[in-house]
Parts: C-alpha cells; sequence; structure tokens
C-alpha cells in the first residue's frame, strides 16, 4: 500500500514492527554465516560470540510480539493492515527458530573444535548454511519489496538446500563406516547439517507468509519433499 | 477464526430476500446512487459502509421507500423484495413498511406509554383481533427486543422516559412487532454507549434466525462483529459486496482497501 494511514501514528507503529523484524533478520543472517564459518575454521571465539548474539535475537522477538500484540488491541487493523501484522507475527517466530538452530551450530563447534576433522564435511556444511543464508536474504527482501514472485523463487531453492543435506547424510554415513571414531564428530556434523536443512524450511514458511501477505491467499503445498535420508540404508 | 469460517459458509446458502437491480437515484441533478445491483440474502445481516455522502443511507431508505416522501428524489431501476417489485403501482407503501420495518440513528419512541409504542403498528395493520392477543404481541416484541425483563413492570411509563440504549431497544421492538420480513437499520448504535451497543449487537445477531437485517454504520467494526456480508458504497457506486470475512481481510478493490483500512484513498 502506498497511500499512509489517515492517522499517521498507525503507520509509525506498522514501520516499528517491520523496521524490529528486519533488524532480527539481519541478525540471524550474520549468525547462520558466522555459525558456518566458525564450525569450519574451527574458531571458538566467534562460535561464543553466535551463542552470545542469539539473546539479542530472542530478545527482538518477544518486543515484536509484544508490539504486535498492541498494533492489533490499538488499531484494530484490518485488511493488508491485518495480514502485516500477521506475518510479523508468524516471520518473528520463524526467525527465533533460525537463531537457535545457529546457536546450536555454534555449540556443537566447541565439541567438533577437538575432534580430528572429518573429511571436507565442515566445508559442505557451510556451503548448505550459506545457501540458506542467501535464500532467507531474498526471502527478507521479498517482504520488504512485497513481491510474491521472489519469494516462489526462495521456496523453490528449498529444494537445493535438501539435495546439499542428502547427500551430506552420505557423506558422513560414508566416513562412520569408514571408521568407529569417526561417529563422534560425524553425529554433531550431522546435526548441525539437519538444523540446516531445517533452517530452510522455515525460511520457505516466511516465504510462504510474504504470499500470503501480498495476496491474502498461502500458496498450494504443491512442493515435492526431497529428504530422501528417512529411507536411507548403509545399503542405500 | 474457524467461527469465522463458519459463519461465512452459513452466509451464501441462504435465498435472496431483496433483489435490486440498476437502482438509480437522483436527488434533483444530483446522482445519488449509480446503477446499484444487488442480492440481500434472508436470514442474514448484511452492512452498508462507506464514507459521508456514499449513498448507503439513500439505498437502505429505497428498500422500503422511505424516499418517497422527499419531492425531489427519484428513484429508477427494479427492487423485488421475494417476487414483489416493491416499486409496483398497486403497493401500498404503508403496508409495504410493515414489511419492511425501520430503526434510526436516534432513538426516536413515540410520546407514548411503552406498550403502546409496541402496540401501535399492530393496531394500525389490524393484527390483533382482542386485547388478549395485542398483550400477547407486545410482549413478544419487547423479548425480541431485548428489553422485556426491563420494562415489563412499567409498561404504562412514557417510552420517552427511559434510558437511551432502552429507548432503542423499544423502537426495535417496535418495528418487529408487525412482524416484517426485513429489518433496516440506519446507524442504530452511534447515539449509544459501548453496553447498550453490545446489547443491540447482540439483539442484532438474534433477530438474524427470523429477519433480512440490513444495517447502515459508520463503524466499521461493528460491521465486522455483526454481518455476515458487506457492501462498500464509494460516491454512489457499490464497490465491492462480499463476504464479511474476505471484505475486512482480503478486499478485492484498492478503494475498499484504502476505505476499511483508513487510508487516504
Amino acid at each position: 500500500m502506498i497511500d499512509p494511514h489517515i492517522a499517521s501514528a498507525f503507520d509509525r507503529d506498522l514501520e516499528a514492527i517491520q523496521a524490529m523484524l528486519m533488524k532480527m533478520g539481519g541478525l540471524v543472517e550474520s549468525s547462520i554465516l558466522n555459525g558456518a564459518e566458525a564450525l569450519e575454521r574451527r574458531d571458538l571465539e566467534m562460535a561464543e560470540q553466535v551463542r552470545h548474539g542469539d539473546k539479542a535475537i530472542d530478545a527482538l522477538e518477544e518486543q515484536v510480539n509484544e508490539e504486535a500484540t498492541r498494533v492489533i488491541a490499538l488499531r484494530a487493523p484490518t485488511a493488508s493492515d491485518l495480514r502485516t501484522v500477521m506475518t510479523v507475527i508468524k516471520i518473528s517466530a520463524n526467525l527465533e527458530r533460525c537463531g537457535d538452530y545457529a546457536k546450536n551450530m555454534a555449540k556443537r563447534t566447541t565439541v567438533l573444535a577437538e575432534t580430528p576433522p572429518v573429511g571436507s564435511a565442515s566445508v559442505s556444511i557451510r556451503k548448505l548454511a550459506r545457501e540458506v543464508q542467501l535464500m532467507l536474504k531474498d526471502a527478507l527482501d521479498s517482504y520488504i519489496q512485497r513481491d510474491a514472485d521472489l519469494a516462489t523463487q526462495v521456496i523453490e531453492r528449498d529444494e537445493d538446500v535438501d539435495q546439499l543435506y542428502n547427500a551430506l547424510f552420505r557423506e558422513l554415513l560414508t566416513h562412520m563406516m569408514e571408521d568407529p571414531r569417526n561417529i563422534t564428530p560425524c553425529m554433531h556434523l550431522h546435526f548441525v547439517a539437519k538444523n540446516c536443512e531445517r533452517m530452510g524450511d522455515h525460511v520457505t514458511n516466511i516465504a510462504e507468509q510474504v504470499i500470503y501477505l501480498v495476496t491474502g491467499a498461502l500458496p498450494d503445498d504443491g512442493r515435492t519433499k526431497h529428504d530422501e535420508t528417512p529411507y536411507m540404508s548403509e545399503e542405500g | 477464526m474457524n467461527d469465522m469460517r463458519i459463519i461465512q459458509r452459513t452466509a451464501g446458502m441462504n435465498d435472496t430476500k431483496i433483489h435490486a437491480k440498476d437502482v438509480n437515484v437522483y436527488y434533483a441533478e444530483n446522482h445519488a446512487i449509480k446503477n446499484v445491483s444487488v442480492d440481500i440474502e434472508d436470514k442474514t445481516v448484511t452492512a452498508f459502509i462507506g464514507p459521508s455522502g456514499c449513498g448507503k443511507s439513500t439505498f437502505l431508505r429505497c428498500l422500503n421507500r422511505m424516499n418517497d416522501t422527499i419531492p425531489i428524489c427519484r428513484v429508477t431501476g427494479d427492487i423485488h423484495l421475494d417476487e414483489e417489485d416493491i416499486y409496483a403501482k398497486e403497493v401500498d407503501p404503508v403496508q409495504l413498511r410493515a414489511k419492511v420495518g425501520m430503526v434510526f440513528q436516534k432513538p426516536n419512541p413515540f410520546p407514548k406509554s411503552i406498550y403502546d409504542n409496541v402496540a401501535y403498528g399492530p393496531r394500525i395493520h389490524g393484527l390483533a383481533r382482542n386485547k388478549a392477543e395485542l398483550d400477547e404481541i407486545v410482549e413478544k416484541s419487547l423479548r425480541r427486543g431485548a428489553i422485556w425483563d426491563e420494562v415489563k413492570d412499567r409498561l404504562d411509563a412514557p417510552g420517552t422516559g427511559l434510558s437511551g440504549g432502552q429507548q432503542q431497544r423499544l423502537c426495535i421492538a417496535r418495528a418487529v412487532a408487525t412482524a416484517p420480513e426485513v429489518l433496516l437499520m440506519d446507524e442504530p448504535c452511534s447515539a449509544l454507549d459501548p453496553i447498550a451497543t453490545a446489547q443491540v449487537e447482540e439483539l442484532i445477531d438474534e433477530l438474524r434466525q427470523n429477519y433480512s437485517v440490513v444495517i447502515v454504520t459508520h463503524s466499521m467494526q461493528q460491521a465486522a462483529r455483526v454481518s455476515q456480508k458487506t457492501a462498500f458504497f464509494h460516491l454512489g457506486d457499490l464497490v465491492e459486496y462480499d463476504e464479511t470475512g474476505k471484505i475486512f481481510t482480503n478486499p478485492e478493490d484498492s478503494r475498499t482497501e484504502s476505505y476499511i483500512t483508513g487510508r487516504i484513498g
């Protein structure tokens, strides 16, 4: 909507909650990037920063929810205003979860730094995390620009993330079969990889919310699932 | 949310009560209503919303020919109540208004007793054969108006002595006393406090069981609360007419969106 509200304070309220959401999005993006970099470079200091940084994300989520609730109570938003407030609440929950996953990646980094590296798994994980972060960036851009086409592209890209995760799963399985001493680091690496894959799902949810915000309807769930790991075995 | 969907589902399943087609209204040279066509459903609350001067009250008043009383006003087009053309020559506007009752913005009880306020319509239309029947109609109507318990011990007291909210519910009781099929309400709560407004809104929801209710309101929240269908008027045009839940979450027309979200449109 280009037209401003007659009550300009309403515009300021809506802008404020969306600005907080974008700030949250920015923090989550850098947590993902820094978490993956710390993992690859075995940088414990950076990992600690990521763990610590999650507090700010959680605090912002709380603030977004409080302010959004207040807008609902005081302004009774309707139509696109209502959809804005509802999507802000949902997106902030998805971002908060992504923040938790990044924090978990940092936690596991402290354990992984004490075990020998397993192949090039941490490089693959960084690539996976990078892909998720780019998806998140585009999802947030599609929100700002109210661009449902861009959001649709983001949803489609989750397939790539799933493929990367499937490949990592196979790789880790192979390492564990080769040498049981790899099991501990591989278990941790697998959780990190799975967390990245889950982040991709949350980003997909964010993109779906953007489509709802713009069109008033959620997209049809036409996306095929590409997580093949539930069916994978040693023979596979 | 689920509840809203259930109500939405019931809306649209009812028969058309009022069928209006290509209605135009002119006040002398002023074209107040432009080619409005709308089907109003039975047993449904339909809200007309729009900025001042958009024609919503004018259109409401067409539905029981209240505009006949304004000499410079000219109405063209078709308005049918069920199968009957209400603008046909043989239709008596007084009989029509017994079938299509009206409640106004300001409570306007007659300067008579509470009893006589309600009994007035049934008397002139000869709906009761004796005192006992009239008593029954009065009690039933006051119950329908959700005011019986408050006035049953003082039916001889003047209607004008009641509080504003009570007066408005008395007027609704008076409107339903002639057993109308449609109830038109022109901003029925704008002179009432929030408690009385809530009581009238609750009443409107109950009346929906038996009547087709059409309400003009400046309060969009009221339209959202009480109606199942909403029509948005702007500059004499019917811009959008849809289920209330749809209008307030995802309207089709940008003018509707601008109006309901409080933007300069």
